[in-house]
């Protein structure tokens, strides 16, 4: 059987500055954040991100690795605002190519199809079309509309968290939303999948669970053993959202940064776990109420 | 019961309600805590048709009420992941009640950024689906703060919603879903039934005067005769109100929990 586990470490190695990275998740859930924070330890520089953008995007802002940064939006919802993405933009260090959520999935589905573009009718009447880069295309038929030629989002990489996977990358998120994870793989010419455990291919569940897998195994370039590594965002049904440790996060913007940089940034997955009060507290986080 | 007995979160939640009278079979979508309140209220009541979530990814058969739940089950229907949402909404079934930062004379609102996009003054979330809701379904606003940083004289600082301004319409043509509906403020009601959709004051809150309305507004509006009270909410409204926000979060959303009726303040 094909064997795709890499260490985090190995991972992240594979990765090169000035790339285009996907991340999986959405807002606070599910956010591949033991590759984030592996990210934000390396020496890796002016990366392009498309998320729809939560902690992960602060993080890599605050510690210098963003250049550019795609999306619809960047929030923690309990805490609508993330402080460290606001500092970055209203420091003017961080370029953004604003997009609509549903623009942003677009994007994603026409690099997935291998298409430089995809109409779409979001964005007009608003300021999104104006951005540079962003161009219209008429329709061929009998209507003549204009439409925005939405760009495929192409990706160099894309890290999602999934909740099981075997050692080929066969894997399941068992999440009640596997949000647009599926497109952002497909977009991507190398996949890194962070699972929260790694088991054999008879223990994912199937034929019963067919339905909770994202994409087959060919998509998937490698496998990092993450436990807890969607920590402080929801790892599905396997724990909630840590709203008191993204509190303490969101109130290290500014003079707190660099002890919480010091304290849960650069220390080992292991470190980390101990740090935000081990694993049978992560495992009690209950499910977020919205 | 007297005229004090409701707040103005109750008026402006009865108020909102009212924008799904007419929807039928369609996704509400409440953000925040009042328009949320507001759902709740209207599918509680006058439109049980409608379809809402938990917020989450399920489809509730009830709506859920605000905060901690005790023993409170969630009614779970259906499923909404996000996907769905976007297939959903671009179907133009939904009509979305949202607060927005800032809105100007087309109805055109913004969440994004105050300032320049490029070094905002103050950055917030990002678009969102701002674009996408407001050309494929019916928009409704809510704004608990009714002055001229939000209601501003020209446009907004970045379009986030399509409004009625040609200018920015691809060919000068009217996107195929735009139906702005109904803004709700601390103040007052208002709709697009000005000439060339123009925002029109619907109703003013008791005690609020057309006067102080246009002195809070950074443009024109259009005013017709002597516009009515917003109706008080119902002694079975307020019952509902209360059982949708068990632990009333909703005095928190303007200072002081003021009351409804203001003539006596």
């Amino acid at each position: 059987m094909i064997d795709k586990r890499v260490s985090l470490e190995e991972a992240v190695a594979g990765l090169s500055s000035g790339m285009t990275i996907g991340i999986g998740g959405w807002a606070t859930r599910r956010k591949p954040m033991a590759l984030a924070r592996a990210i934000a330890r390396s020496s890796l520089t002016d990366l392009t991100v498309v998320a729809y953008g939560g902690p992960e995007i602060g993080l890599l802002a605050a510690t210098g690795k963003l250049k550019k940064l795609i999306f619809g939006f960047v929030s923690m919802d309990h805490f609508p605002l993330e402080p460290h993405f606001r500092a970055a933009r209203q420091a003017g260090t961080l370029e953004v190519l604003e997009l609509d959520e549903g623009l942003v999935h677009w994007g994603l589905r026409a690099a997935a199809m291998r298409m430089p573009f995809l109409p779409s009718r979001i964005g007009i009447g608003t300021s999104i079309v104006e951005q540079p880069g962003l161009k219209m295309v008429r329709s061929p038929y009998d209507d003549g509309e204009q439409f925005l030629a939405m760009p495929a989002l192409k990706l160099d990489a894309a890290i999602v968290h999934v909740n099981r996977a075997d050692k080929a990358g066969n894997c399941t998120i068992l999440a009640t939303d596997p949000f647009f994870d599926e497109l952002m793989a497909r977009a991507a010419d190398k996949v890194i999948v962070q699972a929260e455990q790694i088991v054999e291919t008879e223990a994912l569940g199937f034929p019963e669970q067919l339905r909770f897998q994202p994409f087959e195994r060919s998509v998937v370039s490698q496998v990092v053993h993450a436990p807890y590594g969607a920590h402080p965002t929801a790892g599905g049904f396997d724990y909630g959202i840590d709203l008191a440790h993204l509190k303490a996060y969101s109130a290290s913007a500014g003079d707190g940064w660099d002890d919480y940089r010091t304290r849960y940034v650069e220390v080992s997955p292991d470190a980390y776990l101990d740090a935000v009060g081990g694993a049978d507290h992560v495992r009690s986080l209950q499910p977020a109420i919205y | 019961m007297t005229d004090t007995s409701y707040s103005l979160a109750d008026l402006c939640i009865a108020a909102a309600a009212e924008a799904w009278r007419h929807d039928g079979e369609i996704l509400a979508t409440g953000i925040t805590l009042l328009p949320r309140l507001a759902a709740g209220l209207a599918k509680l009541s006058i439109n049980p048709a409608l379809m809402m979530t938990d917020g989450e990814n399920a489809f509730v058969a009830e709506p859920v009420p605000v905060g901690p739940r005790g023993d409170y089950k969630v009614k779970v229907e259906g499923w909404a992941p996000y996907a769905r949402t976007f297939d959903n909404l671009w179907s133009g079934k939904r009509h979305a009640f949202v607060a927005p930062v800032q809105i100007d004379r087309f109805g055109q609102t913004n969440i994004s950024v105050i300032g320049d996009h490029a070094r905002p003054k103050a950055q917030m979330l990002g678009a969102r689906g701002f674009p996408g809701n407001s050309i494929h379904h019916q928009n409704s606003f809510f704004f608990p703060s009714h002055g001229k940083r939000s209601f501003v004289a020209g446009e907004v600082d970045y379009v986030c919603t399509a409004g009625y301004n040609p200018a920015r319409w691809a060919d000068g043509r009217k996107p195929l879903g735009l139906d702005l509906r109904m803004i709700v403020t601390d103040l007052c009601v208002m709709d697009f039934g000005g000439p060339d959709h123009a925002i029109r004051l619907v109703s003013l809150h008791p005690g609020i005067s057309v006067e102080q309305v246009r002195d809070a507004t950074g443009f024109d509006i259009v005013v017709e005769g002597e516009p009515p009270l917003t109706p008080a909410p119902t002694a079975a409204q307020l019952e509902l109100i209360a059982w949708l926000d068990p632990h009333g979060q909703r005095k928190s959303v303007f200072a002081g929990d003021p009351p409804g009726d203001r003539r006596q303040a």
